[in-house]
């Protein structure tokens, strides 16, 4: 087999293990749109505010630590104390729950029935508060976040496709772990929306908020809980990305990169976002490979928009969006 | 048709019908599988008040939306003023002098009432940008010329003292009244209504009536109309189409309607005795 | 008890559709119009010039042109930074292609430049609407950065991937480069500003400006009373992208003097002129200003406060920075949608009536 092809295909692997992770991200869009009709452009920073809660529960930071020492001159830093991941896990998502609370009753419960691109425009204003309010609660350095799992080159794919093709394919135990987990994720948050009672109240508050309330569904009930699980899915997908490459600013783009699978996928669509989470993970690894170097490279930055931009003149709803009839 | 009928014909009251402005030809519109229009022919004359009429969901709506050019017939053809129309975007039907008000008023809510009823006027204002952004020359001439047709308008339907009121703020049945205006402002060959007067009262009701006969009167307009109630539409129209599921079960004067026996089946239901 | 319309008549339609049809705003516009031109040059420094005018007067203009195609087409852009940055490169390869020309003309070919890309990136618009056509317009900004940042073409094949402004001249006199006076680059953005805020006003209370409006309130209906939907939507990219291609051009040339596309006109970029409209309020040219004014001094004066003030650490106040602008972001979108300028005009109601109110 010649090498490009064969490059090619830990190119794939590699691409088809970050869609995965995209898929994750954008099911936390989907999820909120659905039941409220918010395009969240807040959840890559509430991923980013997990993660940092996460390390910052962990490692004993006192929150606003920089903010007390300013005005009280004071010079506080830890409690001291070092927590096991799964108790940290579990306090972010108790702040998660308790943010999706407060965002609904401070923002959302006042924008009811506005159009969507004020409902957008707001949520992008409340990135930038959280993006700020994360950075005075724990400082805005980079931090480790490390819960236990795995890491490093998987020897046994390595040994393997050696064996077959006489080259060792690079694969991280880490996106091998975090695909299994946003695989099984993805898969209870699908079952959840179809079988379970909250998740079909979900879904008649998504097709019309009045007949909903009129059969006795909980608008505000669904919305905390839509925007709690939003907050889990974003608390997983900052372990993740935390752990692969460190708690900083950049982990809040991953939400620009799950803009473009929805826009693939259709808003509305669950399995809409996972196949154009896979087709943008393995399309812009592929592009790149086979084009970047041609061009200069970090193609990534764009690939995703402009493939997205290009099908959409095409197919204005999406791969799995339903059909838009205009009336009159 | 004989070459009588084509020269038009005279109604009772006294006021010449000339000949065909608008033919419907054999026109079916699907959507998906529903057939919201099945194989409907039918001309508008120039001149004449044109009801359309019919139960919900007979397809009145679409009708009005295929001439106006929103919706595309699977079959069939539109003539306008004799000549098959090819398929037109809808603001190219604007172009060729067809206005239109909306069943659910469809005014620009971010504007006032003066600048709606202007907008009315842009099929007709072709300065270029360049002289736009100066404000010189023809654009600030041709602003003026047209807001003077536009106070014409508004003295006619007596809005003038909401010119410079947002449209948001009005109450419904002047909405309805400055999308009236709106349409009139283009001055229009065929001007489409649909349902002028839902949700009105008796007293608005009655004053649209009149608004419809004065623009049909005073400008001439040829006009055709969507509408419920039948006392209005037996009043108001010089002949009247009628639409049950999509399709055309009479069309005539209004005293050959009212006496037509698939309307009247129709509309009353049909005994099973 | 002087701000009137009674008593002030109007006997044309002319006089009816002035800019400021009232007496009082009419005299108060040519006031602050002499206060621009010739007051302030005169007792400018440089300190003020950079942290303040200058910004305020750019950013302006970025804001006047994402509002003709926000808050007047409808249209919501997120690729505000890219389009400045088309600007910025423009410029830069037109000034060390053509040294000779007035840097004056480089700037408005700069604009026309990013003009035709914006109508590029518009297309789309089309077939796609709202929060769809937002996003996409993030392609813009984030294919427009990379290929700034990787292509050396752009930047001249200098060793850095910055681009630098050499010096320029209008008429004479020094508008780019570390020696250009404060007083000279401050008049030369000002003429800039008040010419793109007339042209926007002209554009605005046009039959363009209402076709553009007619696209934002009901686009279907604007198209079934006859606006090609085409030209209104093309025409608006083409403008605003205009208007913000100068900005860029000024922001790159006579701002900074030194740019690097990430950092300078990045994503943050794009949603800090958003912010600017959205604040001081969507479809108004004043709010353009206002919202400008707002988001440049609010840094100014928190730094000053907070850490020249109270001592606290540089980060720390712009970790507060972004939690004020994001709150007031939210705040005004609850409360008050169409922002400072709607709070000014119902101001001006209330002061309309005063001291009598009945």
């Amino acid at each position: 087999m010649p090498d490009q092809l064969i490059f090619g295909m830990e190119v794939f692997l590699n691409g088809l293990m970050a869609g995965v992770l995209y898929a994750l991200v954008a099911l936390g869009f989907v999820l909120i749109y659905k039941a409220s009709g918010i395009f969240n452009y807040a959840q890559g920073v509430m991923a980013l505010f997990a993660a940092m809660t996460l390390v910052g529960v962990m490692e004993g930071q006192v929150p606003f630590s920089h903010l007390i020492n300013a005005v009280l001159g004071t010079d506080v830093h830890h409690f001291g104390w070092h927590l096991p991941a799964l108790i940290g896990i579990l306090t972010t998502m108790a702040v998660m729950v308790g943010l999706a609370w407060l965002v609904q009753k401070i923002i959302f419960k006042h924008l009811v029935g506005q159009e969507p691109i004020i409902l957008f425009m707001a949520t992008i204003g409340l990135a930038y508060f959280m993006e700020g309010l994360g950075d005075m609660m724990w400082g805005a350095d980079i931090k480790k976040l490390d819960v236990g799992l795995p890491q490093g080159i998987n020897i046994w794919i390595d040994e393997t496709t050696y064996g077959i093709f006489g080259y060792g394919f690079f694969i991280d135990n880490l996106d091998i772990v975090a695909t299994i987990i946003a695989a099984i994720l993805v898969a209870i948050l699908v079952a959840f929306s179809q079988y379970t009672k909250q998740g079909r109240a979900m879904r008649a508050v998504a097709d019309d908020h009045q007949a909903a309330l009129s059969v006795g569904v909980s608008l505000n009930f669904i919305w905390v809980m839509v925007w709690s699980v939003a907050g889990f899915v974003a608390l997983v997908a900052g372990i993740m990305w935390g752990t692969k490459s460190g708690v900083q600013f950049s982990l809040s783009l991953i939400a620009l990169k799950a803009l473009p699978v929805l826009m693939l996928g259709g808003f509305t669509s669950i399995p809409g976002a996972i196949v154009g989470g896979l087709i943008i993970g393995v399309g812009e690894k592929l592009f790149e490979f086979a084009v970047g170097p041609l061009i200069g490279g970090a193609t990534e930055n764009w690939f995703a928009y402009v493939l997205a931009l290009i099908f959409l003149v095409f197919r204005p709803q999406g791969l799995f969006g339903d059909k838009i009839i205009e009336r009159v | 048709m004989t070459l009588a009928e084509d020269m038009g014909y005279t109604t009772a009251d006294g006021r010449k019908i000339g000949g065909v402005v608008m033919e419907m030809k054999n026109i079916t519109l699907r959507f998906g599988g529903v057939v919201a229009i099945k194989d409907i022919s039918f001309d508008i004359r120039e001149g004449e008040i044109r009801a359309i009429i019919g139960p919900n969901g007979a397809g009145k709506s679409s009708m009005l939306n295929v001439i106006s050019g929103f919706y595309v017939p699977q079959d069939g053809e539109v003539l306008f003023h004799g000549k098959k129309r090819p398929q037109m975007k809808p603001f190219e039907v604007a172009q060729q002098g067809i206005a239109r008000t909306f069943q659910n008023i469809a005014l620009f809510e971010g504007m006032s009432v003066l600048d709606n009823v202007m907008t009315g006027r842009l099929t007709h204002m072709n300065s270029s940008i360049w002289s736009q952004a100066l404000w010189k020359g023809k654009a600030e001439r041709e602003e003026v010329e047209n807001r003077e047709i536009c106070e014409r308008i508004i003295d006619f339907l007596e809005i003038q003292s909401i010119r410079k009121t947002p449209v948001a703020r009005l109450p419904y049945g002047l909405k309805k009244r400055v999308e009236l205006a709106r349409a009139l402002a283009s001055e229009p060959k065929l001007l489409l209504l649909d349902e002028p007067m839902a949700g009105m009262n008796v007293e608005e009701k009655e004053d649209m009536s009149r608004f419809i006969l004065d623009v049909n009167d005073e400008f001439g307009t040829t006009i055709a109309l969507i509408e419920h109630d039948m006392g209005v539409v037996m009043d108001l129209s010089d002949r009247v189409v009628v639409m049950d599921y999509g399709k055309k079960i009479g069309d005539g004067t209004p005293d050959e309607v009212r006496n037509n026996q698939a309307v009247i089946d129709a509309y009353l239901g049909v005994s099973h005795d | 008890m002087f701000y009137r319309e009674a008593g002030d008549f109007k006997t044309s339609y002319q006089d009816d559709n002035q800019t400021f049809p009232i007496k009082f705003d009419r005299y108060r516009y040519y006031a602050v119009l002499f206060a621009a031109f010739a007051v302030i040059p005169f007792l400018v420094n440089d300190y003020w010039v950079n942290a303040i005018f200058l910004p305020f007067l750019i950013y302006s203009i970025a804001a006047i042109g994402l509002n003709i195609l926000v808050g007047y087409c409808g249209q919501v852009s997120l690729g505000t930074g890219g389009f400045m940055a088309v600007g910025a490169y423009a410029v830069y390869k037109l000034m060390t292609a053509f040294p000779d020309v007035s840097f004056a003309i480089h700037v408005v070919l700069a604009g026309g430049v990013t003009a035709i890309v914006g109508v590029m990136f518009g297309l789309p618009s089309l077939r796609i609407k709202g929060f769809y056509l937002a996003v996409a317009t993030l392609a813009a900004q984030f294919f427009l950065v990379w290929l700034f940042n990787r292509v050396p073409w752009f930047y001249n094949y200098s060793a850095s991937g910055q681009i630098n402004a050499p010096v320029r001249t209008v008429f004479g006199v020094e508008v780019t480069g570390p020696t250009a006076e404060p007083w000279a680059v401050y008049l030369f953005c000002l003429v800039f500003l008040t010419l793109c805020a007339i042209i926007a006003r002209n554009l605005t209370r046009g039959s363009v400006g209402r076709k553009w409006m007619a696209i934002r309130d009901m686009d279907i209906a604007a198209e079934i009373i006859g606006v090609n939907p085409l030209t209104a939507k093309l025409s608006a990219f083409a403008v605003s992208s205009f208007f913000v291609g100068i900005s860029g051009a000024l922001f790159f040339g006579v701002y900074l003097g030194a740019v690097e596309v990430g950092e300078a006109f990045g994503i943050n970029k794009s949603f800090l002129v958003l912010f600017m409209i959205i604040i001081g309020g969507l479809g108004s040219i004043f709010g353009s200003f206002a919202g400008a004014a707002f988001l440049v001094l609010l840094p100014v004066l928190l730094k000053n406060v907070l850490v020249s003030g109270l001592g606290w650490p540089t980060d720390l106040a712009a970790h507060l920075e972004f939690m004020i602008v994001g709150g007031l972001i939210v705040t005004f979108l609850i409360l008050e949608p169409h922002g400072l300028a709607q709070l000014w005009r119902v101001a001006k109601e209330k002061l309309r009536l005063w001291p009598f109110p009945h």
